[in-house]
């Protein structure tokens, strides 16, 4: 994969990136107009609030740059809702166009500052830049992604597919998701890098969709962190021959994100996609149906075809796809597992023992079930975090006996005592997981500093891409309607793996075929 | 040459060996005053005694350093009679006996803790039994220090419910010889305390797991003992069907199983648990589900059973049909109480039990002459028969019970019909030895004078009540069963001194409840008891007649009273005190005596310190200085304070009314 073959948008990002010193009073300026812009874009969100497709293509204007193009995408969203009914409409197509044209005219203008910014700036690299930066960048990719969705929509087959998934609301449109794809593969340099943006390439694009459904599912289904484990080491012994299955590698920041699912409308982010249907439910009667509440299936023949395994971000690691000795991760979590135990700091303090850390907030809940001092001892010396395991290992040894306190009246104050602790426990594993969450949610300058510190400087792909959460993070934006995560989701397709991504992808799949 | 001859052998057991003496004593120990006289016979009769006395009962701890220098071969330490036992004195006994001691009781005692189990484990290596029931402030550190007596066989730790699964589980390592383990209400101890010690020690025959918190958990590894015997399992509230589903392993060894009070065990889960115990021969089921036919089935694979107690269930014609049917040769059956109990059934089931040799019917009420008729029809060899509250029995039916039973040992006709009659038609059973006749409101000395002539054997007489009972019935008794133990001649208000002095000839009784006899005076009280050396415990309570003279020659001669009460009698301070000389008096109830003082109880209460147990209107609570119940406290000694109207009496017929309309009221 050739960054060289990359949208234009990142390689302006990256331009972008290789001159960070934008100035610091300008950025300041620019927040307080994104609030008031966004402000602004709230009503038209409102208004439109019934149809879900415009409200997706909203989600994507995150910036004051394409504050403007407000009026026009509604426009545009009209059309695109007169499409639908009409099933093909040449008037649609031709606003379309025009949609179009303007968004290339934004696309120059934006390049246009760029330019002058990067006469503008001097001065050694300050953080604020660099999210000003990624501001920057961040509109350009929602102004690419309005771009494509809409060329998408130009083509008739697509645009058939696309209405007969109208149905299954709540979701993003799917052109539009489709084009999300690409956006993301273009930023982060992914696996699936070259298929964006190319109608030609569109079966890659639901392969993508299917895996990250899939891993929706999965952290649906095993939450239990033993089983994560296990499925980590199962993998060890796994022995696929290379090439017999396709390696995904996840970015640091996906690997982080604290939430998986986001809601559409609001942007609140949700770790099982059952609770966002949940959530969904909150925003209209549509969302109240059945088929909005089902649980979306998966598609058997996209199952059967390829085996996936994933490959860890980590240069020189083991996981890592580059490493000699390669071993594939089974799954997305065996990789989210994997990275923050080995690559990540321990930032989970055992509050027991005090000396114990964990990255994983699910080994420190294991270790403080088994960490105390209250421990049933026996007269060999050995130490059970559980009396039914001294008793066991009593009743299998001759001779050994339990071993009894000196205080004698310890029994019973052991016993409340341990309750009491394990509420403790309890209680601050969550204070630690709270925090944790922000964390890892990568939105913070120290996180950033951590992830410098790991990541390494050089890459300016690992470097910036954990801003894509940023909007959550800056001042007055979630006082708003508006999801704060829409940039993050350009960054994760996968992370909005839906009823509607099910049927848009089959759908894309048939148009292909189509096509062909 | 010729004197020395005529003066050596002074004493001809001289030329007797020690081992012939040893042998005498062994006949003379039932009787613990001939052992006495022996000793004291002579300086060797005394030495001899006390080499060969192996039991002794202290009657306080207190002593134990002189008594133990005497009898240096002693195995056997009974500390019952003696509230107070601590530390030191264990210490003492264990330094004494050290490897001779074989077993101590302590059931009754306090004051001892984890140390002085420790010095007894350690220094006395050949224990085997110890009974530390009641220790309710033990906790896992006496079981470790238990642990130390390697050869325990026999334990006893009912009620010590501090003890805990890591306690037991020492004791289980330690002792791993044990045999016999009783955990009655040793609330603490769970699954896996039990379950290790059925693990570890597997020469257990006997296991009491009463209403302990217990489940499935445990059973499966206590059913792989395979020598145990004896298992009761009563009163466990975590014992359910589910579990004894489970239970795969027999348990080929198992006589007697008992799962009384387990009100989860319904007839299936009974059913598992007898498939897997199939040799059992008594089965306790006592206050259980009802015994329906489905439960009787559950019976049907214990081939070897002789014995089912069945207290308090309900019961249905079927399932007593079917118990009649399917158990082979039941020798004991206990329907003790249980409701719904009929001549139908009843009939079937003595029809089919031929050999039945216990039959306990108390309180069904329901049968008749007719289960009656066939009961001595088909078990003419009864020798238990306890049928207390059966009111719709006529007066013939009694007849036919002694004209058909001739081998009653046992028989309890408390609450019935039965008249003069039907004791002359019981005089057949020669072999009687208990009889209670208690609220037999229908006979009366003519009665009696029949019993007295033939029952020689009669051991405990019960005539509660019985109105119709005047001395010369009851000296009709005295004079033809010599070998009374125990009496109870209660509201027999026309019972004087005449007769009652003449118990002085029943030289072995050892109760005499003469509760509510007011014409029985101190002079009476004198003469009986001079000849009841053995006497235990006497009633006096309402014998408004009896005061300080019948003290004082009752504390002369009963020097082993035990048990004693004196409400509403005429008795003093000086009474009172002169009980003081009575060495193992431990139940003292004085209600209502208005001739007391509190300085004279105070001064009674001092001085009789070998007292447990002391029952008192409240008003002396206040009366008696504090430090003085706090010192008898440390003595081993509680006070129950009781604030009681008086009660005039009541006609004995008028009183059998009024509990009459209240058992309407009840039911």
């Amino acid at each position: 994969m050739d960054p060289e073959d990359s949208l234009c948008s990142s390689e302006v990002w990256t331009k972008s990136s290789s001159f960070p010193n934008i100035d610091a009073q300008q950025h300041e300026q620019k927040w307080v107009d994104t609030s008031i812009l966004d402000y602004a874009m709230d009503q038209p969100f409102q208004e439109y609030e019934e149809q879900t497709e415009l409200k997706a293509s909203l989600t994507c204007n995150s910036n004051q740059q394409i504050g403007i193009l407000n009026k026009d995408s509604d426009q545009m969203n009209a059309a695109i809702l007169g499409s639908k009914v009409q099933d093909w409409d040449p008037r649609a197509m031709l606003s379309n166009l025009s949609f179009l044209e303007q968004k290339v005219h934004q696309l120059q203008e934006l390049v246009h500052l760029i330019i002058g910014r990067r006469s503008q700036v001097l001065g050694r690299p300050d953080e604020l830049v660099v999210q000003q930066q990624q501001l920057i960048t961040a509109d350009l990719t929602s102004i690419i992604v309005q771009l494509i969705s809409t060329a998408g929509s130009l083509l008739p087959s697509v645009k058939h597919n696309f209405s007969a998934a109208v149905p299954l609301v709540g979701q993003l449109e799917p052109p539009l998701d489709r084009v999300l794809f690409a956006s993301e593969s273009g930023t982060n340099n992914g696996v699936v890098q070259s298929q964006h943006g190319d109608g030609t390439k569109l079966p890659e694009v639901p392969t993508r969709i299917d895996e990250s459904s899939k891993y929706g599912k999965e952290q649906n289904m095993s939450v239990e962190e033993h089983e994560l484990k296990d499925e980590e080491d199962a993998d060890e012994s796994e022995n696929l021959p290379p090439g017999s299955y396709e390696i995904l590698q996840l970015e640091k920041e996906e690997i982080l994100a604290p939430h998986t699912h986001f809601c559409a409308i609001c942007g609140k982010g949700f770790k099982r996609d059952a609770n966002l249907r949940m959530h969904m439910r909150g925003h209209g009667d549509e969302y109240k149906t059945a088929a909005a509440l089902a649980k979306p299936h998966k598609e058997p023949s996209y199952e059967t075809m390829l085996i996936k395994r994933y490959s860890c971000p980590f240069t020189g690691c083991k996981r890592n796809k580059d490493h000699k000795k390669f071993q594939p991760l089974k799954t997305i979590l065996c990789v989210k597992n994997h990275y923050k135990r080995t690559h990540c700091d321990k930032s989970f303090t055992c509050s027991k023992c005090n000396s114990k850390k964990f990255s994983v907030i699910a080994d420190l809940k294991t270790h403080e079930k088994h960490c105390g001092k209250d421990k049933w001892l026996c007269s060999c010396g050995t130490t059970f975090s559980r009396k039914d395991k001294l008793f066991g290992h009593i009743a299998l040894f001759q001779g050994h006996t339990p071993a009894i306190p000196l205080e004698e009246s310890k029994g019973t104050a052991m016993s409340c005592d341990r309750g009491e602790r394990y509420e403790t426990a309890n209680k601050l594993g969550s204070i630690n997981f709270s925090f944790g969450s922000i964390a890892s949610g990568g939105s913070s300058v120290e996180t950033i500093a951590a992830a410098d510190a790991k990541g390494g400087v050089d890459d300016p792909l690992t470097y910036y891409s954990p801003l894509n959460f940023d909007p959550c993070n800056f001042g007055g934006y979630h006082e708003f309607p508006r999801p704060p995560f829409e940039n993050a989701e350009n960054a994760f397709p996968f992370l909005i793996p839906t009823s509607s991504n099910y049927n848009q992808k089959s759908g894309a799949e048939s148009s292909c075929n189509n096509l062909e | 040459m010729k004197r020395q001859r005529f003066t050596e052998p002074t004493n001809p057991f001289d030329l007797v060996s020690d081992e012939i003496i040893f042998t005498i004593l062994d006949l003379l120990s039932s009787n613990p005053i001939d052992l006495k006289s022996f000793s004291l016979a002579c300086k060797s009769f005394y030495s001899v005694e006390a080499k060969h006395r192996k039991l002794l009962k202290p009657l306080r701890s207190e002593h134990l350093p002189t008594v133990l220098k005497r009898y240096t071969q002693l195995a056997h330490l009974d500390f019952s009679l003696s509230p107070r036992v601590t530390d030191a004195s264990l210490a003492i006994i264990s330094k004494a006996c050290n490897s001779k001691l074989r077993s101590i009781d302590l059931s009754r005692s306090k004051f001892f803790s984890a140390t002085g189990l420790l010095s007894l484990a350690t220094n006395c290596t050949n224990l085997v039994e110890i009974d530390l029931s009641n220790a309710t402030e033990l906790r896992d550190a006496a079981a470790v220090a238990l642990a130390k007596a390697k050869n325990l066989e026999k334990l006893w730790l009912g009620r010590c419910k501090l003890i805990t699964d890591m306690g037991i589980g020492c004791i289980a390592v330690g002792c791993t010889k044990l045999r016999f383990i009783s955990l009655k209400w040793c609330m603490s101890i769970g699954d896996l305390g039990v379950g290790l010690i059925a693990v570890k020690c597997e020469q257990i025959r006997s296991l009491d797991l009463s209403y302990m918190q217990i489940t499935e958990k445990c059973l499966p590894s206590i059913l792989k003992l395979k020598h145990l015997e004896d298992l009761v399992l009563e009163g466990c509230f975590g014992i359910d069907d589910d579990c004894l589903a489970v239970i795969r392993h027999g348990c080929k060894s198992l006589r007697k199983l008992d799962v009384s009070s387990c009100p989860n065990i319904s007839p299936t889960g009974l059913s598992s648990l007898t498939r897997a115990t199939s040799c059992i021969q008594q089965l306790t089921l006592a206050h259980g589900s009802p015994v329906t036919l489905a439960l009787a089935n559950s019976l049907k694979s214990l081939t070897m059973l002789q014995s089912v107690k069945l207290d308090g269930c309900v019961t249905t014609y079927d399932g007593l049909k079917a118990i009649g049917s399917c158990c082979v040769s039941l020798s004991e059956l206990s329907l003790r109480k249980c409701v719904g109990v009929t001549d139908e059934g009843l009939s079937s089931i003595v029809k089919k039990h031929k050999d039945l040799k216990k039959l306990d019917i108390t309180c069904c009420r329901m049968i008749t002459d007719v289960s009656v008729s066939h009961m001595t029809n088909s078990c003419g060899g009864l020798t238990s028969l306890k049928m207390e509250s059966c009111s719709l029995v006529s007066r013939e039916g009694f007849v036919l019970i002694g004209r058909r039973c001739h081998l009653l040992e046992e028989l309890d006709l408390t609450d019935n019909e039965i008249d003069n009659e039907g004791l002359r038609s019981l005089s057949r059973c020669s072999k009687l030895s208990i009889l209670k006749l208690g609220i037999c409101l229908n006979l009366n000395d003519e009665g009696l004078a029949h019993i007295g002539t033939s029952c020689s054997k009669l051991m405990e007489l019960d005539l509660y009540r019985c109105v119709g009972v005047t001395d010369s019935g009851l000296l009709a008794i005295i004079h033809g069963c010599p070998d009374l133990e125990m009496i109870n001649i209660a509201y027999c208000r026309d019972v004087t001194d005449v007769s009652f002095s003449s118990l002085r000839k029943c030289s072995r009784l050892k109760t005499i409840e003469a509760r509510g006899c007011p014409l029985i005076t101190s002079s009476g009280l004198a003469a009986a008891v001079v000849g009841c050396k053995l006497l235990r415990r006497l009633d006096l309570k309402k014998c408004c007649n009896v005061d300080d003279a019948g003290m004082i020659s009752l504390a002369h001669f009963s020097q082993n009273l035990r048990q004693i009460n004196l409400s509403y009698s005429s008795v003093t301070d000086v009474g009172l005190l002169s009980l003081a000389s009575l060495g193992c008096l431990q139940h003292l109830t004085v209600l209502h005596t208005n001739r007391l003082t509190p300085s004279g109880v105070a001064a009674a209460l001092l001085a009789n310190s070998s007292l447990t147990k002391v029952k008192l209107h409240a008003l002396f609570q206040a009366l008696l200085p504090e430090r003085l119940l706090k010192r008898l406290e440390v003595r081993g000694c509680t006070f129950e304070w009781r604030e009681k109207i008086f009660q005039a009496e009541l006609d004995p017929k008028c009183w059998k009314l009024q509990l009459e309309d209240v058992m309407q009221i009840v039911l």
